[in-house]
């Protein structure tokens, strides 16, 4: 046991009922083929569960994708839980259809950056790793 | 101080459950960090408590599934369940899906189970390096069951001997001809077989297959390998399943428990002084010269790597026997 090795560790999750994953696959596996160790927990989840699973999984950044419009509901309730059990070091994004207008609102809660369709992949890739580093 | 202090607190949150301490420990191992030697040597002492299940077999056969099932039904009878999940990383680009959660939702909010998702890291085997000490935290943290489950990639996949009291391999009807071409690995590990999509017109032929298999190769085994049919998606044979895991717990409790956990425990003192060993004489060697020197000569073809130890081994010093 002499060299350390550290991966950064993301959860993908797609809260609420929207059942289009395409887009949450692709970055998962754009994340992925970028050096990360990314946790894909599937459809339809709710806050508790995403919470519970960034928990469990010690992540260092929650990737939320969300197609349906719910966001302006669904998020602040995850931000919430995030605080409640403690984890505001972990990094959260979010991407999918998110209107302009929304992104403020969204940025105050915490979600440090949103991304719209047609995102380059490598985009994302760099600002995760970017950002973990300072 | 405030190390110690912090590594304190976080062994005790995993004596007491604690979802955040063990989440870190897990982390801090797995990454290597300082700290991990000395966290592994504190919680040793309060593991041997659970019982580890490995499950293990080829892709699509529907392993995820039935870890869900048996997760479920331990919870019903009032366990508590560790799960890890092991997937592959690349070799290329270090990265990882680690998508066996996506079958596993109804228990991500259960309070009785934890799960992690761990990454090979190109560990070979089936397993991560630190796979077993996650097992550890877990143990340590009084889950009653510790459910394993492996990359999934064939006849390779041995290292769950090391880590897992009680081995599950999960098959699939239609993989008939993987049945006759696994003679080694995964029928000689087994100690209960799966036929999952039992409801499939092929599964009965599947399981006399795997009979057949496992008597080819009988060697005088006091537990005779169990092979059963299940339907992960009905629900159909799970009962039977966690019977006949407890059938192998109680088995290993009259005694083969006690000889597995002796070899077990040689293993890993192997394993242990390979690693220290290694470490200390290779970093010697090359702080010394001698290694350069050693892989020219051999490079140059003028010795053989093996005689090359020999010569590098004699040359050390001694160490002065004490009185």
């Amino acid at each position: 046991m002499s060299t350390k090795e550290r991966k950064i560790r993301v959860l993908i999750a797609k809260p609420g009922l929207d059942s289009h994953d395409r887009g949450a696959k692709i970055v998962a596996r754009a994340l992925r083929d970028g050096g990360m160790e990314v946790i894909y927990t599937g459809l339809r989840q709710t806050p508790e569960q995403i919470v519970e699973t960034a928990l469990q999984e010690d992540v260092d950044v929650i990737g939320l994708s969300i197609l349906s419009g719910a966001h302006s509901t669904l998020f602040p309730k995850i931000m919430q839980l995030l605080k409640k059990k403690g984890m505001t070091d972990v990094m959260v994004f979010a991407g999918g259809i998110i209107p302009k207008e929304d992104i403020p609102a969204l940025k105050k809660i915490g979600i440090k950056e949103v991304f719209g369709p047609g995102t380059p992949t490598s985009t994302l890739v760099e600002y995760v790793k970017n950002s973990l580093s300072k | 101080m405030k190390q110690a202090t912090d590594i304190q607190r976080l062994v005790q949150g995993v004596f007491h459950g604690e979802k955040r301490a063990i989440a870190r420990t897990i982390s801090i191992i797995e990454n290597n960090e300082p700290e991990a030697r000395k966290i592994i040597s504190l919680i040793y002492p309060k593991t041997g408590k659970a019982h580890i299940i490995g499950i293990t077999g080829p892709p699509g056969a529907g392993k995820s599934t039935i870890v869900e099932k048996l997760a479920k039904e331990l919870r019903n009878r009032e366990k508590t369940v560790g799960i890890i999940a092991v997937d592959p990383t690349s070799p290329f680009t270090g990265g990882a899906f680690l998508g066996d959660r996506v079958r596993m939702q109804d228990l991500s909010i259960d309070e009785g189970v934890y799960i992690r998702s761990m990454a090979t890291r190109n560990h070979p085997g089936g397993l991560s390096r630190a796979t077993k000490d996650a097992a550890y935290v877990l143990d340590a943290a009084g889950k009653d069951t510790i459910i394993v489950e492996t990359v999934g990639a064939g006849q390779s996949e041995v290292e769950i001997i090391k880590v897992a009291h009680t081995i599950v391999v999960i098959l699939a009807p239609g993989l008939g001809d993987d049945i006759q071409a696994i003679k080694a690995g995964q029928m000689e590990i087994g100690d209960i077989f799966v036929v999952n999509k039992g409801d499939r017109e092929n599964a009965d032929k599947a399981v006399s297959d795997i009979r057949a298999a496992l008597e080819l190769g009988t060697q005088d085994k006091e537990w005779k390998p169990m092979i059963l049919k299940t339907s992960a998606l009905t629900g159909e044979g799970i009962g039977e399943f966690v019977e006949s895991i407890e059938k192998h717990r109680v088995y290993l409790r009259k005694g083969a428990l006690d000889f597995q956990r002796r070899a077990n425990a040689e293993i890993e003192l192997i394993d242990a002084l390979k690693q220290k060993i290694t470490q200390t004489i290779i970093q010697d060697l090359r702080e010394k010269g001698e290694w350069v020197r050693a892989t020219e000569k051999i490079l140059a073809r003028e010795i053989d790597p093996y005689s090359a130890a020999d010569s590098l081994l004699k040359q050390r010093p001694r160490q002065p026997s004490t009185r």
